[in-house]
């Protein structure tokens, strides 16, 4: 038997799940479809920083949106809004600090620059080599392992189909909308959403539509509870470390260094090669950490395209047919922009504007 | 550069260290890996150094023997050695292990994986008290220290190792307050001609039980723990008849003990098969999740053999003859001449499989005794979680272990699963009505072990840190 829906949308991570969350607020018959759990890809794996000091600049008004997005899930989803330090050790980093986080700040992003000693004040177990620091009140992070149980609550509530570890393998066309063959049965929908992470690339090939996605493998690692060593947020100049230690104790340390794999052999893999100098960046940062033990490393896949800027719109060459993905800083930035795809969607103008997937890409 | 030999073995145990010996004995270049100070693994432990005398047991003749047999081999042993991550360049391994404080690695042409098994503790109310210890534990214990668990000890549990367990704490001076065992003796007797493979082995079991039983000690057939109390440590101990299927059922007795030994058989320790991309399926008969391997150790991904507990709970003693199969074939997989296969010792491999199948069979606890897990029970130690807390999260719609684990943080502490993801399995197949094969077992993450971040960072100077080039403005 075939269900029919307005739009069916393929991933249940957080672009998936808000999207369909503002379009049930209009009342359109939505079904969220996922290869696996809600919320376990780079929606649940990432480190949960909420950041705007690592945001890119032109995303900014993106990004303030998205902290209070995240402010208003609140308790739910784990969210603590606890400052953060973003820490240059050598000249050449306190450079690149300067000015990036002028440009920053410029964009609306209430980033001041501090002194070490108000630096010491607020966090006496840092590093004391520390040459310069800049400072955001808004930083914080969420939790991010409940963004499965946030949304699959969240879409119970609002009536909103979903399918978890159901496996899309084939879409076809026809005049009246989509049919989508999955590993739980035949789903028709009017509209489609690609919203699939990682993995969009071969989701939008169903369609015949070659979107420039890739994956990088991003590595998180966790140490067992420690006594209280940090409030704010910690991270590096270079954007290669973030840092909280969360209220049970244990110290989430992140920071984008790669691990190995491809989204299509399923999960990837962490390597000594990039855990050891992540591990060590976070001690030159925080030295008691030497004494931590760290009890899990993970990676997750982030999908981006060369321009590194999001993929929101109408999925070239496709009516009625949407993709939804590749977002810097897409932890932050997702629930917004879910709501942004879903005015979109729904015909109505989006707030702030979308990120045509049809354009040019250019390689940074 | 870094060290590289023909074949590495992970585990000294009687699968590993057989492998090492048998594929030293082929000319390659062997070495092997363990993480006690001595060979042997858990079922031949050696005693602490600082013991210089005990009494000759089975255990430790094996354990000699085999040490011996390793001393006259040319293979080389890294003792006191922690493996917590293994990679694939190119077409080498790498292992990456902890060692004196610091992280080092080797390379090798082929791995060998025997991690042995773990045991399997069924959540039982006040079961984190002290006092309270694993059969296995108790047993490593024993070996090693030649201490007992207390001075008045319950012993309970599935399959043989309650009456080992037993036999051991008087041996070595303590007194047995009872053997509780879910096991009926009609269930012993429908064993037993499988036992007849090892007549030896079966001999010793009924040593065992002779003695426990002229020494009076009460055997409570068909019977579990049912509720364990004390203040701050065991004082006494709450056991209930059990239904065909466990389920408790009847009055429960009061027992007097300070000290209770508990565990419902041994599963595959197989982390580092999973995290090498080998699929696991669902083989009751074999403990629970194992993973897929042949009887000679080989398995799909080139270069990777496993042999022994780790490749589903077969025993000791057909973990020794895996270990040799395992060797064999890992150096053929090198040196192309030697000639692998071995009929005889695949017979008795056969046969030793059939006694250790057999005692796992008993082992396995039945479908009601997970009713014995109330909704205040510890399931997850780590983060002192309650089955209460695991049942409501399935009812917020988490319906495999991976979910549970993100939702409840249940598996996320130390142990990383170790100690509560069977028990958690177990709860999402009763609740959502599922057999136990559908729930599969989480993702799992590296390190093997938890590592201590300076040990895996060693002396290092900021400067040399290769910090990749930061992400577009």
């Amino acid at each position: 038997m075939t269900e029919t829906y307005d739009l069916a949308i393929v991933g249940g991570g957080i672009m998936g799940c808000s999207t369909a969350l503002r379009l049930a607020e209009d009342g359109m018959k939505t079904i969220v479809l996922d290869q696996g759990d809600l919320g376990q890809g780079a929606s649940g794996v990432n480190a949960g920083t909420l950041s705007l000091q690592i945001k890119r600049v032109q995303l900014m008004p993106y990004a303030l949106k998205g902290h209070s997005e995240w402010e208003a899930m609140g308790e739910a989803v784990g969210f603590k809004k606890t400052g953060g330090f973003t820490l240059a050790f050598t000249e050449h980093e306190a450079e690149l600090l300067y000015e990036r986080q002028a440009l920053k700040a410029d964009a609306g992003a209430p980033i001041s620059f501090v002194s070490n000693n108000a630096l010491r004040a607020a966090e006496q177990n840092l590093s004391h080599k520390v040459l310069a620091a800049s400072y955001c009140p808004e930083d914080g992070y969420a939790n991010s392992s409940l963004t499965g149980q946030y949304y699959r609550l969240r879409l119970k509530e609002n009536d909103v189909q979903f399918r978890e570890k159901c496996n899309v393998k084939l879409i076809t066309r026809n005049s009246s909308g989509f049919n989508l063959t999955t590993s739980c049965g035949t789903v028709h929908a009017t509209r489609l959403l690609l919203a699939a992470g990682a993995w969009l690339k071969p989701i939008a090939a169903h369609l015949g539509v070659d979107l420039p996605v890739r994956a990088r493998v991003n590595t998180v690692s966790v140490t067992e509870r420690m006594p209280p060593l940090i409030s704010s947020i910690v991270g590096h100049a270079t954007g290669l470390l973030t840092m909280k230690q969360k209220s049970n104790g244990t110290i989430l340390i992140g920071g984008g260094w790669q691990g190995q794999g491809v989204p299509q052999d399923g999960r990837g893999n962490v390597t000594a090669k990039t855990l050891i100098p992540n591990l060590s960046l976070a001690q030159h940062v925080l030295p008691e950490l030497s004494n931590a033990r760290v009890t899990r490393s993970w990676v997750g896949f982030e999908a981006n395209v060369p321009d590194f800027y999001p993929l929101a719109g109408a999925l070239p060459g496709i009516e009625n047919a949407f993709v939804l993905g590749c977002v810097r800083g897409g932890y932050t930035i997702g629930p917004y922009m879910g709501r942004l795809m879903g005015d979109y969607i729904l015909g109505q103008e989006p707030e702030l504007p979308l990120f045509d997937p049809g354009r040019e890409f250019s390689e940074v | 550069m870094i060290e590289t030999c023909d074949v590495a073995i992970i585990g000294a145990g009687p699968a590993g260290a057989n492998a090492g010996i048998m594929a030293a004995s082929q000319g390659c270049h062997t070495i092997i890996i363990d993480e006690q100070a001595m060979p042997g693994g858990q079922i031949w432990r050696a005693k602490s150094e600082a013991i210089k005398s005990a009494p000759m047991t089975p255990e430790i003749i094996d354990g000699d023997k085999l040490r011996v047999s390793i001393a006259e081999s040319n293979l080389t042993h890294i003792a006191n050695a922690r493996v917590w991550q293994i990679e694939r360049e190119l077409d080498e391994w790498v292992l990456h292990f902890i060692i004196n404080g610091r992280s080092e690695k080797i390379g090798a042409k082929v791995l060998i994986l025997a991690t042995g098994a773990r045991e399997y503790v069924q959540p039982t109310p006040g079961w984190t008290l002290p006092g309270v210890i694993g059969l296995a534990g108790a047993t490593a214990l024993m070996k090693r220290d030649l201490l007992t668990p207390g001075k008045r000890t319950v012993v309970s549990g599935t399959g043989p190792l309650v009456f080992f367990v037993a036999s051991e704490i008087r041996r070595l001076g303590g007194e047995v307050a009872a053997i509780v065992t879910p096991n009926s003796r009609a269930d012993w007797l429908r064993a037993l001609p499988s036992m007849s493979y090892r007549i030896d082995l079966l001999r010793r079991g009924f040593v065992w039980v002779a003695d426990l039983l002229l020494a009076g000690i009460p055997i409570f057939w068909r019977h579990a723990i049912k509720q364990i109390d004390g203040e701050t440590k065991v004082q006494s101990v709450k056991v209930t008849k059990l239904g065909n299927d466990w389920s408790p059922k009847g009055p429960a007795h009061l027992l007097e003990a300070d000290s209770v030994c508990l565990g419902h058989g041994l599963q595959a320790a197989s982390e580092a098969s999973q995290l090498l991309g080998i699929d696991v399926k669902y083989q009751l008969e074999l403990g629970g999740w194992v993973p897929e391997v042949q009887e000679d150790g080989i398995t799909k991904i080139n270069g990777l053999f496993i042999c022994g507990d780790g490749a589903g709970i077969r025993g000791a003693a057909a973990a020794e003859i895996q270990g040799k199969l395992a060797g064999l074939s890992a150096a053929k997989s090198i040196r192309p001449e030697v000639n692998s296969s071995n009929l005889a010792l695949l017979n008795s491999y056969r046969r030793a499989s059939r006694f250790g199948m057999a005692m796992t069979g008993l082992s396995i606890p039945r479908k009601g005794f997970q009713k014995l897990i109330t909704q205040e029970t510890i399931v997850c130690r780590c983060e002192s979680l309650l089955r209460c807390d695991i049942e409501n999260e399935i009812e917020t719609g988490a319906a495999t272990t991976n979910a549970v684990k993100s939702g409840s943080r249940a598996g996320m502490g130390p142990c990383g699963g170790k100690y509560c993801q069977s028990t958690i399995a177990k709860i999402i197949a009763d609740r959502e009505n599922q057999s136990e094969e559908k729930i599969a077992p989480p993702t799992p993450r590296p390190p093997l072990r938890p590592v201590s971040a300076s040990a895996l960072s060693g002396e290092f100077e900021y400067t040399d840190l290769q910090i990749p080039k930061p992400a577009p403005l």
